[in-house]
């Protein structure tokens, strides 16, 4: 597994870079609980990389690790061949990585074009003076630049039609659209995604995984994510790495992770003598 | 040849040349405009027909050949009206398709005509071409507009459309001569486009329709209304369909005006509002939803509002059609609908995007009285028109001054219209199908040597005024078992016109009293619901409701008495009514594209639900089959009850004559 250098073609024929990124042995204690024990495990450029496992099992405390929100208390992160040290949110943002929320993190009263905009806030050079002088600054032309890579990320979701709807207003589905489409507007190269599929009907995971498929084919991100359906999972994913009381207990294709007696057991239950 | 069609020296016989005629006279002029991105992108004619030129000879370099159908699978987009355009220019025949139908209903339009080239909206699209290819052997490319999540498809037989351009272009000097060869073999003769019919019974039929059908009939209703370069229309029904071709493509390309299309499908309200179309068609669906939506949202507004709208529109109704028709009204009343207009008519024709239009069209279905003046009061120029796909659409139209919502016009200019022995409607025009493809024996079946083609809908014309009135389709108006007159869509359409009644199909043919299955509309019932404090999980639970049973009720009894006091169709009255756990869908085969009823299939698929509407009993237990919009089968279980409808006594001849 650990060929760090080369990468590999998926089953579909697409080719996966690098690795861009590496847990080296995460340990996260908060007082007295542990929540990831010794966690080891890479995630290469291009790919889909699912990290899955039941209720508590440290797969956000995780995820949280990885866009450096937790800072581990044992083990390193590397990005880009880089030990990443402790890093402000801007920080984290401007290194390319966007996230989305289990729990919908969107300004309610916001229309949904301006909550889509506040995700390029990253990308906007002119500062609080340019953008009161509007006109002249330049600022205007920035504004309209930012507003033409929003509409495409607007067409490419197909949420037209609730353009200049206020999030509040939507039904939950549409809303976690939304915050992807906020993740996308800042252009990361490493998205993360917190149960994407949670509370969703049959019809709204399907458009939701092709519109993940849709993202990592054509802007060749990189995709973290958090899942609790094991079938979105499996159809998914490339990778995945499977956790179990803080530790992991799989890592490989669906396929491996599927056959892994030790995964079986941690989903299924297993008898005790 | 083509320079003396510019010059307007020769008519144009052909769409190509009405292009070619358009840019010499419209150039600059806006032909096409499209939402993408949020803002209107716009296309001279000059600059379309250069990208319609593009995508022809980009056809050409695939191999496209004189006679080959070239399938259009898609929604509205500048594009897929491009690419019947270069279509023709081949010598191709463009055949658009419905974008919802199911891949089987494709494969059989597929094979039918033998597609050898198809132009697919987006990988959906795409998708269902790819599951039927195996079966359908005459494809021979596959082209696509929108390039998302195509990447990884096979390309050996598949290319975006703008790449299709992009390769016409490079290959101009290579496919030039033969283009310019092949526009200028295209006659008044040749085919211009070939439409399937939705076929209410059996499969669909592609109806081969003419330059000359297109081009003459475009021509007639442009003048009738006065259409020129100036007008605007928003092309958002579905293209497959005679009306958009006729619209989108023939009146267009005749008139020069402008044709817009909505960013998607579901922008199409906040589309129409920005372009503010000064033609426009619609079915009665279309303007039910909206005055639907307009009623809902005033049951929410401020009392100050709400009064002010009340006031107004009563004034409207009272004298708006008036004033529309010219007809005399006195100065107060003028007056008042003056200030009507300020307060309530202007913002709300705005608000539904009507502020601009000189001319409304509906048409396809019986349109409520409620609806028809509610629109004409307001000063909109709504109108109904009668045709099918047969007759490049026209047959009857109103002219203006003469509107009703219960009559369909007079003949459209150029056409002939008889009534048969049995009441049927017969037309002959310049518009007339050239014929049914490959189905000798339906073309006979339904022209005459002479040219006569039967509609299948009984009708007569209305003595004083010269108008034609439909009652019914043919072939649906029956016998009951004691002989009285069964026309289920005389009642259908008088229950339809409830806001809360989406959709009712009338037994009773043979069988000594009428029943009825109601589908009510979420949106009205769900709104009504919410006001009366009814809480609801489901579209079932909110069907069987018996509140709502209630209300049904009442509307039915309603309709029962108004049925009672026409003595022909007196025995037309519901007895036994129930209202139906899911909508009636195309997906599912209980209604065609259009939305137009099978009765033959409903009556299969729900034979239990009708032997319980007469066996007495007071509910039944069912389950159904429903398809999902990818395909995928499943099944809805229920328990149904079933109402009585008191019936009013019907009229003797001798009372009505009274």
């Amino acid at each position: 597994m650990n060929d760090m250098s080369d990468g590999y073609v998926t089953a579909d024929g697409r080719q996966i870079g690098g690795v861009i990124m590496e847990m080296k042995n995460i340990t996260l204690r908060f007082g007295g609980v542990v929540a990831i024990k010794d966690i080891s495990f890479d995630i290469r450029e291009g790919e889909i990389r699912a990290i899955i496992g039941p209720n508590g099992a440290g797969k956000s405390s995780m995820l949280n690790v990885i866009s450096g929100f937790y800072i581990p208390t044992e083990g390193e992160v590397w990005f880009h061949g880089y030990k990443r040290g402790p890093m402000r949110p801007y920080q984290v943002a401007r290194l390319g990585i966007a996230r989305t929320f289990q729990n919908i993190a969107l300004f309610d009263g916001m229309s949904v074009l301006d909550n889509i905009m506040t995700g390029r806030l990253t990308h906007m050079k002119s500062g609080l003076l340019a953008q009161a002088g509007w006109w002249w600054t330049g600022a205007a032309k920035e504004e309209d630049e930012h507003r033409e890579k929003v509409e495409k990320i607007i067409d490419f979701l197909e949420i037209q039609n609730i353009r200049k709807t206020p999030v509040g207003r939507l039904p939950y589905g549409l809303k976690k659209r939304v915050e992807l489409a906020r993740a996308l507007a800042a252009e990361p190269k490493l998205l993360l995604l917190d149960e994407p599929m949670a509370g969703m009907n049959v019809e709204e995971k399907e458009d939701m995984s092709r519109f993940i498929l849709d993202v990592n084919d054509e802007f060749g991100t990189t995709i973290v994510l958090i899942e609790h359906d094991m079938g979105v999972v499996m159809d998914l994913s490339d990778r995945v790495v499977v956790m179990d009381y803080g530790k992991k207990i799989g890592d490989g294709t669906p396929d491996e992770v599927r056959n892994n007696q030790d995964v079986i057991d941690a989903y299924l239950g297993v008898a005790h003598d | 040849m083509a320079d003396a069609v510019a010059k307007g020296q020769a008519p144009a016989q052909s769409i190509p040349a009405l292009l070619a005629r358009n840019v010499a006279r419209y150039g600059g002029y806006p032909a096409y405009r499209e939402k993408e991105f949020g803002i209107w992108q716009s296309w001279t004619w000059a600059q379309a027909a250069e990208e319609i030129r593009a995508m022809a000879l980009g056809f050409l370099s695939l191999g496209v050949e004189r006679g080959d159908h070239v399938a259009i699978i898609g929604r509205n987009r500048p594009m897929h009206y491009w690419s019947m355009v270069a279509a023709q220019m081949c010598g191709a025949i463009p055949v658009p398709l419905y974008q919802d139908a199911a891949a089987e209903e494709m494969a059989y339009v597929m094979e039918h005509c033998g597609a050898r080239f198809v132009v697919c909206g987006d990988q959906e699209q795409v998708d269902k071409i790819v599951e039927i290819e195996d079966r359908i052997h005459a494809i021979k490319h596959v082209m696509y507009t929108d390039k998302r999540g195509m990447r990884k498809y096979d390309h050996s037989r598949m290319n975006a459309l703008e790449d299709v351009q992009a390769e016409g272009r490079a290959g101009h000097s290579r496919y030039e001569s033969e283009l310019d060869k092949r526009i200028a073999e295209l006659t008044y003769d040749s085919t211009c486009v070939m439409l399937y019919t939705s076929g209410t019974t059996g499969k669909p039929k592609g109806v081969v329709l003419s330059n000359r059908n297109i081009i003459e009939t475009a021509k007639a209703s442009s003048e009738f209304d006065h259409l020129n370069h100036n007008d605007e229309v928003l092309a958002y029904l579905p293209m497959a369909w005679v009306g958009d071709f006729i619209f989108s493509i023939g009146q267009a390309m005749w008139a020069g005006f402008t044709v817009n299309c909505p960013e998607s499908p579901e922008t199409m309200m906040t589309d129409l509002r920005e372009i503010g179309p000064t033609y426009f068609f619609a079915p009665p669906r279309v303007f039910e939803n909206q005055l639907t939506s307009v009623m809902i949202r005033m049951e929410d507004a401020g009392r100050l509002k709400k009064w002010l709208f009340d006031r107004y529109m009563a004034v409207a109704r009272e004298v708006g059609p008036d004033i529309l028709d010219g007809k005399a009204v006195s100065f107060g009343k003028r007056m008042s609908y003056v200030l009507g207009n300020l307060f309530v008519y202007g913002p709300l024709k705005n608000t539904l995007g009507f502020s601009r239009i000189r001319v409304g069209y509906t048409a396809g279905e019986a349109i409520g009285p409620e609806i028809f003046s509610f629109y004409r009061s307001l000063g909109i120029n709504l109108k109904q028109l009668y045709g099918q796909t047969e007759a490049s659409v026209f047959i009857t139209q109103q002219p203006d001054g003469e509107v009703r919502a219960d009559t369909v016009g007079v003949p459209s200019p150029g056409v002939e219209v008889k009534i048969g022995e049995n009441g049927e409607v017969y037309y002959r025009s310049p518009g007339t199908f050239v014929e049914y493809y490959k189905n000798a024996e339906s073309t006979a079946s339904t022209k005459d040597p002479e040219g006569w083609v039967a509609t299948g809908d009984a009708g007569f014309f209305e003595e004083d005024t010269g108008h034609l009135r439909i009652i019914d389709r043919a072939k649906d108006v029956g016998k009951m078992a004691d002989g009285r007159l069964f026309a289920p869509k005389y009642v259908e359409n008088k229950l339809k016109f409830y806001p809360s009644i989406l959709e009712a199909v009338v037994f009773g043919a043979g069988k000594d009293r009428c029943t009825a299955f109601i589908n009510i509309d979420l949106t009205a019932v769900g709104n009504w619901a919410e006001r009366n404090n009814i809480s609801y999980a489901s579209y079932q639970e909110l069907a069987g409701h018996p509140r709502v049973y209630e209300m049904i009720r009442e509307h039915v009894e309603e309709v029962n008495a108004s049925i009672a006091e026409d003595p022909m169709l007196s025995g037309c009255q519901v007895h036994r009514f129930l209202i139906l756990h899911k909508e009636l869908d195309a997906d599912d085969g209980e209604m065609t594209r259009t939305r137009k009823v099978r009765r033959n299939v409903i009556g299969e698929k729900f034979a239990d639900l009708i032997e319980a509407l007469y066996d007495g009993r007071d509910e039944i237990y069912t389950e159904t089959e429903v398809t999902y919009e990818d395909g995928r089968k499943g099944s809805i279980k229920a328990t149904l009850k079933i109402a009585d409808a008191k019936v009013a006594s019907a009229k003797t001849m001798a009372e009505a004559a009274e």
